[in-house]
């Protein structure tokens, strides 16, 4: 053993040059480009999502199924008779993924840039009020670190959305093949990878493993890790095309309920 | 070829530093660091660049090239337009001794705090074993050169003032070598967490984007820790259950340790 | 110049100057002996070109070969070395180097395994057995970051950026050093009751090197210049596989890794030529066709055994140098002056896997995927095998209280070293000096006094380049020591032109004498320059006077005029440089250390 105290203290850091304030920079290339995009699609999502799962119902009374179809953002639909008529049945549901989505390693990355600009881009400066600054340290950010609970609880829709998916399959006794299914079994595939490429679930299942050929439980464990590593690669990915496709599901299917469009379908 | 036209910082910690010119004939294959020579040996003999292997090796010739950091030893002028100038600047997170150097002493004084390789008193190193796929992790974070762009550009040590230091990507790298080391057996959640300030990390992945030897700091150091570190403090779950089952968390003292077992050496099945 | 009164002065038990690996593996030695130990270096901590250092680090564990022992690993080094080598430090370094490798497993060091979970080991040229413990291609980046990681946590005292530009002595012999920190300019000396010299090699005084700017000879001209004795100066090891294009990266290296995986040369006409060039009386030990060698490549690649032998590439390093330089020369080298080096014929994702720097580095230097082309190499000034004398047990230089260990000193390697031996050279020599100069410094009581005239003479001669109102450009003389070096000392020399050579010394040094720095103190290359120069010029004169007197060829020294080894006048013999009492350079020579019998009949009774 080596003379270190466990918990000696670290030196304060000496000032550097950097340039401060809102977007002081040396950078020449478009930096504010991808947040700026990125910004506008989640705020549109986000902001849809949220009035859809929550005000559409109670206000303009715009149904969430039709015809077999339940849209993802009411599944598992509960809907008790005592619930007055204008709570959303969306409300027991939505906060899971809200939850999960929000205290998501990669969403934190996105939306701490583009809607905090802690930092606005890479050696890119930031506002003034900035200075005080404790992030994951102190409430309400160090919430961030419940994201495993929501990710356990992030499974229960999950699974519900893929027994909808079947379930739209077979519809007033005939088998159907519509696009509303399609699109159901889209979203669900999307869900489960994103849910998958978790971080915490790659923790969980592998990461938190300091031996992985010590064994047979922990070299199961290893090959589970790395699958959910190669998944967890894209896991930006996953969670840009499960967001748009939750999204237009929840579209697709109010379109038909209020009899914009019909659902094309092979009926047999 | 045509000249290369850079715009170098020159000036020290007294002063409020300027921007001095110079034309640079290219060769082909020019990376930035080339052109400094030139400079240092046609132009200015004083020009104070920090430099060593000139192979992105030993992570010495950091700086900050139109805004962003690089080594400017992989820095090649062919990836610029020519036309225009290109601008070089020291590190900006750290306090300026002369034109492009800093004083990094900062760095070295937060790795002194992390508690080091802490091996089993009481396993023989001759029944050390593990395999490949154990220190792969490992062997990634020890790739770090120790250049410390991810220092520069994480935006906690570059634009904050924390009422608690933070000990930045580097050292998180570190500590996530020795916590995932198959045989290390000390527990530095509790550090990482207190002394360390992990929680300032708000993993908005500079530091991966600037890496050189393109460790993906974030993901695979950075988060691994604070879900251990989760593990530890945040997981009533986790807790619940260790109360239940009346174990510890799996970190420090563990169950398994990769040596020899006994004779024959464990193996499940034949190996294919 | 600032005066004296307020000289900043650290005091320590032992002073180890250079910060590599053997600087770092001698100061760990020395405090574990319970010394007070500071380290000065000229960079960063952990930026020494140890780094550099890519294949592994060569030690008989025996863990791919079981048949591999100590006394194989002794001769082939003696074998490598050509004879020339101190049998003492070639048995010390084959019996001590697994005990070192593992140490630093033990420090927390991460090698690649084996299947059975051990340190796994790749073949190098002219090692017999599968022997190089590795990481990848990064060992020297895993082995500096482990020794710094031991001495921060054993809390030795490190100087960084410190420049020491002279020893001060004293009639017991030296007592410490005077220099500058590079950060400020400002004068700082250090009294030792002891001190290693860790400072490497010499390759700066060439132009086309793997070194980077810090190998400029400085411990064996400080050394030299306190009395101590430099032998085999002439042996400069060229490395066969530096890089060769684009130019701002010639001569950076390709590490002899890339052979030991199966990498093939070939010139420009698609030659394997390698064939050609194998010593008659090693040509046993390699394959015997292109098919053995693929044989033995695809062996290696899927860890089994096999009756194969090692592909031609694989010959010791002066060879393969020599071999590429006279393709090159005869009008077959590729179009930017090399050959090309292939390993593409290996699966790509074997090669990103085993030499990921190695891809690193074309792809993003030179465009080139090795996975998909052939690298384009020649060879780079890489390695000094001369430089201090030191005691075999010790490291003790010839002068009291000074020690050596690493690449400064010499008498492992002989007139070559082998791939991978000089890793296990800093360590098992780098602890022995540590060792040894902490035992010394526990037999002096007082620290000891540093002679103000010394103090005075050294902080005139720093500030000397600042105050002198006109003179030469330091960047300006270094260029043209090295230009000349290349061309007039390099893998082939003639007597004519090492004449020449050290007639164009005599000049550069009178030139240097009025070099002239601009700019202030703080963080000046120019300055700095001037001392590095300095010492550059002493090793390269060494160098030269000895390569000179070496009328034969021997391993790295290669002469046209004398091309075989002359072992009737040369064999046993170490050229020797001193400094004489009128301050010139002598050179002479000394015969080797006797050998053991035990040793003699490992070597098979040849020598």
């Amino acid at each position: 053993m080596t003379g270190i105290p466990a918990s000696l203290g670290l030196p304060r850091k000496p000032p550097g040059t950097a340039r401060q304030g809102l977007g002081a920079t040396g950078r020449l290339d478009d930096w504010a480009l991808a947040p700026a995009v990125q910004a506008i699609l989640f705020t549109v999502c986000a902001t849809y999502l949220f009035v859809s799962g929550i005000l559409f119902t109670p206000l303009l009374g715009t149904p969430y199924e039709v015809d077999g179809y339940l849209s993802p953002l009411f599944s598992p639909l509960f809907r008790p008779d005592w619930l007055p008529t204008w709570i959303s049945p969306g409300l027991f549901i939505l906060w899971v993924p809200l939850g999960f989505r929000a205290t998501c390693y990669y969403y934190r990355k996105a939306y701490y840039r583009f809607y905090f600009a802690d930092p606005p881009g890479c050696a890119v400066g930031e506002p003034s009020l900035h200075k005080r600054y404790a992030m994951e340290t102190r409430f309400p950010f160090i919430l961030q670190n419940l994201h495993r609970l929501f990710l356990y609880l992030a499974f229960i829709p999950l699974f519900f959305l893929w027994i909808d998916a079947g379930v739209s399959v077979v519809h007033d006794g005939q088998v159907r093949l519509g696009l509303g299914g399609a699109i159901l079994f889209v979203n669900a595939f999307l869900l489960t990878g994103y849910s998958l490429s978790c971080h915490s679930l790659r923790h969980i299942v592998g990461g938190q493993l300091d031996c992985f050929s010590c064994s047979r439980r922990t070299r199961v464990r290893y090959t589970l890790w790395q699958r959910l590593t190669s998944l967890n690669l894209h896991h930006m990915a996953w969670a840009w095309a499960s967001l748009i496709v939750v999204t237009l599901a929840d579209v697709y299917i109010r379109l038909l309920a209020i009899g914009a469009i019909a659902d094309p379908a092979i009926r047999f | 070829m045509p000249d290369a036209h850079l715009r170098v910082f020159r000036g020290d910690s007294s002063t409020e530093g300027r921007f001095e010119e110079f034309d640079v004939p290219v060769e082909e294959g020019m990376v930035v660091l080339d052109a400094l020579h030139w400079i240092q040996g046609h132009a200015a003999p004083d020009l104070a660049v920090r430099w060593n292997c000139k192979a992105a090796k030993c992570g010495s010739c950091s700086a900050e090239v139109d805004g962003r950091p690089h080594l400017m030893c992989k820095t090649r002028l062919s990836d610029f337009d020519l036309e225009q100038t290109i601008t070089v600047e020291p590190m900006r997170a750290f306090p300026l001794i002369r034109d492009l150097v800093t004083d990094v002493s900062w760095n070295y004084e937060v790795n002194k705090t992390i508690q080091p390789f802490t091996p089993p008193t009481d396993v023989p190193q001759e029944d050390w074993r593990w395999q490949q796929e154990d220190i792969e992790r490992v062997q990634e974070y020890r790739k770090c050169i120790e250049c410390f762009l991810c220092q520069d550009v994480c935006h906690v040590l570059r634009n904050h003032e924390t009422e608690r230091p933070f000990m930045g990507p580097r050292y998180l790298v570190r500590a996530a070598g020795l916590e995932m080391h198959p045989i290390d057996q000390a527990d530095r959640r509790e550090y990482l967490k207190d002394s360390g300030g992990i929680g300032f990390c708000n993993i908005t992945k500079c530091c991966t984007e600037v890496c050189p030897e393109h460790i993906k700091i974030t993901d695979n150091a950075i988060i691994p820790l604070k879900e251990r570190v989760a593990d530890a403090y945040y997981d009533p779950i986790g807790w619940a259950w260790r109360k239940l089952r009346g174990g510890d968390a799996e970190s420090g003292a563990r169950a398994e340790l990769p040596v020899l077992q006994g004779n024959p050496p464990q193996t499940d099945e034949a190996p294919d | 110049m600032p005066d004296l009164t307020n000289l900043e002065t650290h005091a320590h038990d032992v002073l180890v100057i250079g910060a590599g690996g053997a600087g770092l593996r001698a100061a760990i030695e020395a405090k574990a002996f319970g010394a007070d130990v500071g380290l000065v270096c000229k960079s960063l901590l952990g930026k020494a070109h140890t780094v550099m250092a890519e294949g592994g680090v060569a030690a008989a564990l025996g863990h791919v070969a079981p048949e591999d022992t100590w006394q194989v690993h002794f001769r082939d080094t003696m074998v490598g070395g050509k004879y020339l080598g101190n049998p003492r430090m070639a048995e010390l370094h084959a019996k001590e180097a697994p005990d070192r490798v593992r140490e630093l497993e033990a420090w927390g060091a991460v090698f690649d395994r084996t299947p059975d979970g051990r340190i796994l080991q790749r073949p190098f040229g002219g090692h017999s057995y599968s022997r190089l413990a590795h990481v990848g291609d990064r060992t020297g980046l895993e082995m500096i970051r482990t020794l710094q990681d031991r001495a921060v946590a054993l809390g030795i005292q490190v100087y960084m950026e410190c420049t020491i530009t002279q020893l001060i002595s004293g009639a017991d012999g030296v007592r410490g050093g005077f220099g500058y920190w590079r950060t400020t300019g400002r004068p700082v000396a250090f009294a030792a009751k002891a001190i290693v010299l860790a400072t490497g090699g010499t390759g700066r005084a060439y132009e086309v090197t793997s070194n980077s700017w810090e190998y400029s000879g400085d411990g064996q001209a400080l050394a030299y210049e306190a009395g101590a004795e430099l032998i085999d100066m002439e042996f400069v090891q060229f490395h066969p596989t530096g890089m060769v294009w684009p130019p701002g990266v010639r001569g950076l290296l390709v590490t002899e890794a890339v052979r030991g995986e199966g990498g093939i040369l070939r010139n420009a006409k698609g030659e394997r030529f390698m064939w050609k060039y194998l010593p008659d009386e090693r040509r046993a030990e390699y394959a015997e066709t292109d098919e053995e060698a693929a044989r033995w490549v695809t062996a290696l690649s899927q860890g089994h055994e096999t009756d194969a032998r090692r592909p031609p590439e694989l010959s010791t390093r002066d060879n393969v140098a020599r071999a590429i330089y006279t393709e090159v020369k005869e009008g077959r080298g590729t179009q930017h002056g090399g050959v090309f080096l292939d390993i593409s014929y290996l699966p790509a994702e074997t090669v990103r896997r085993k030499l990921p720097s190695m891809y690193e580095q074309f792809k993003e230097l030179a465009d080139v995927d090795i996975t998909r082309g052939p690298m384009e190499v020649g060879p780079t000034t890489h390695y000094a095998m001369g430089g201090i004398r030191v005691g075999a047990e010790t490291g003790a230089t010839t002068v009291p209280g000074l020690f050596a260990a690493g690449e400064v000193a010499a008498g492992l390697h002989g007139a070559n070293r082998l791939g991978g031996n000089s890793l296990s050279d800093l360590l098992v020599f780098g602890a022995r000096a540590g060792a040894a100069a902490a035992r010394q410094a526990s037999s002096k009581d007082a620290q000891p006094y540093l002679d103000p005239v010394q103090l005075q003479g050294a902080n005139g001669a720093l500030a000397a380049p600042l105050e002198r109102p006109e003179g030469e450009d330091p960047y300006a003389i270094q260029r043209d020591l090295q230009e000349m070096m290349q061309r007039l000392v390099g893998i082939f020399r003639v007597e004519a032109d090492l004449d020449e050579a050290i007639r164009q010394l005599a000049e550069l040094r009178r030139r240097w004498q009025v070099v002239k720095a601009t700019g202030g103190r703080a963080y000046n290359p120019g300055w700095n320059l001037v001392f590095e120069l300095g010492n550059s010029l002493t090793v390269s004169e060494a160098i030269a006077r000895s390569a000179r007197q070496r009328t034969e060829s021997r391993g790295a020294h290669s002469r046209l005029d004398y091309p075989a080894s002359d072992d009737a006048t040369w064999n046993g013999l170490n050229s020797v440089v001193t400094r004489a009492a009128d301050g010139t350079m002598s050179v002479s020579a000394t015969p080797l250390p006797q050998m053991s019998d035990e040793l003699r009949s490992l070597l098979g009774g040849e020598h």
